[in-house]
C-alpha cells in the first residue's frame, strides 16, 4: 500500500478532510508532514492541501515555496513520485515553478464555493489512469484566486498538460461552467511527466455521497492503482 | 554606505485581464465619472535599503521584485531609487 504524506504550511485548512478521505475512508497509510521538514523519504505520494498558507500575503502560495520541504518535494518531483497540489496548493506548486502559469482574482471578483463538472482531457497520468477521457466528475470548487493564467508565457511552455477542464452536465465547454474565468476553462494540469498535478477542485471533498459526491475517490484509487501496479512491477517510482 | 527609499509598484502586464480594474471601472461609471476607460489595480511596495549607489539598489530591488515580489509571468515590475 503506498505512504501517503499531506504537506501542510502555517494556514492549511483542508489537511485533515485529505487525512479523512485518504486514511479513513480508503484505508490507506497517511501522515502529516510539516513544511519545515527536509527529508521526504518514503513517500510514495504527495499531497499539498487546500487553504491560505501564510494568509495568502503578496500572492497565494508566493511566501509558502521558501519553506524547506520545497527543496525535497523537487526532488521528488524530478524522481516521478505522484505529488497533488489541490486549490492552495495547486497555487503553491504554480508559484514555486513546479508548474507553469499564474493565479489572478476570478472574474466575477468573488470568494466561489460552488459544485463544478470536470471533464477528463488526459487520462494518461498517474491521478486519471481509472478514469477515461471526456469523463465528467462532479467535484466543489472554493476559491477567491482560482482565475488560472497562461497567456503571456503559452508559447514558451512546451512542458505541461491541460488534465481537467470545467465543463457542462454533458462536457461543453462553456463561460458558465467556468466558476472562476480560468484560461481555456482550464481546471487541472500537469508537468510533461504527468507526476505533479494541480488542480482547484477539491477531490477530498468529493469522497462520499451524503455530501453530494463519491467522485473525488476515482482520483484517488487511480493514483494508489498506478503506484501499486509499479511496485509490483519492481520498479522504483 | 548611503541610505536610500525605494517605491516598487507591480503591475499586472498589459495583455493580463484585470477583474479588479473592471470592477472599479463599473463602479466609477455608476458614480457618474465619465469618459474613463482602461482601469488597472497595482502594488506598490515601498522600503528603505542602504547601497553604495542608486545603480546598486535598484539593481537588488529588481531582484526581490523578481524572486518574490512579482510573479514576472503575469506582472511587469518599476523601481523607483531616491537618496535620503
Amino acid at each position: 500500500m503506498p505512504n501517503f504524506g499531506i504537506l501542510f504550511f502555517p494556514g492549511s485548512n483542508c489537511d485533515h478532510d485529505c487525512y479523512h478521505a485518504i486514511r479513513k475512508i480508503l484505508g490507506q497509510p497517511c501522515d502529516f508532514i510539516w513544511h519545515e521538514e527536509i527529508c521526504l523519504e518514503g513517500i510514495d505520494c504527495v499531497v499539498i492541501p487546500g487553504g491560505f498558507s501564510y494568509g495568502d500575503y503578496l500572492r497565494a502560495g508566493a511566501i509558502s515555496r521558501f519553506s524547506p520541504v520545497m527543496k525535497p518535494l523537487g526532488e521528488l518531483a524530478k524522481l516521478g513520485v505522484p505529488i497533488i497540489g489541490i486549490c492552495n496548493g495547486f497555487q503553491i506548486l504554480v508559484e514555486s515553478g513546479l508548474l507553469p502559469g499564474a493565479f489572478i482574482h476570478n472574474s466575477s471578483l468573488k470568494f466561489v464555493c460552488r459544485w463544478t463538472n470536470v471533464r477528463i482531457e488526459d487520462p494518461d497520468t498517474p491521478f486519471t489512469c481509472l478514469l477515461d477521457k471526456g469523463q465528467i466528475l462532479k467535484l466543489p470548487v472554493a476559491n477567491a484566486q482560482g482565475n488560472f493564467v497562461l497567456s503571456p508565457d503559452r508559447d514558451n511552455i512546451e512542458e505541461w498538460r491541460i488534465v481537467l477542464r470545467y465543463c457542462g452536465e454533458d462536457g461543453e465547454l462553456n463561460a458558465e461552467a467556468n466558476p472562476s474565468g480560468a484560461e481555456d476553462n482550464i481546471a487541472g494540469i500537469t508537468n510533461s511527466r504527468g507526476n505533479v498535478l494541480g488542480m482547484m477542485p477539491h477531490p477530498e471533498r468529493g469522497f462520499e455521497s451524503l455530501l453530494g459526491s463519491e467522485d473525488g475517490r476515482k482520483m484517488f484509487e487511480s493514483v494508489i492503482s498506478w503506484i501499486d501496479s509499479r511496485n509490483v512491477a519492481g520498479k522504483a517510482v | 554606505m548611503k541610505r536610500f527609499s525605494v517605491k516598487i509598484e507591480v503591475k499586472l502586464k498589459p495583455v493580463v485581464l484585470d477583474p479588479q480594474g473592471k470592477a472599479i471601472l463599473n463602479a466609477l461609471s455608476g458614480l457618474g465619472f465619465s469618459g474613463i476607460s482602461n482601469v488597472r489595480v497595482g502594488k506598490v511596495v515601498e522600503l528603505n535599503m542602504e547601497g553604495k549607489s542608486a545603480e546598486q539598489v535598484s539593481q537588488k530591488a529588481y531582484e526581490m521584485c523578481r524572486k518574490l515580489l512579482s510573479n514576472p509571468v503575469i506582472e511587469d515590475s518599476s523601481v523607483e531609487v531616491k537618496e535620503k
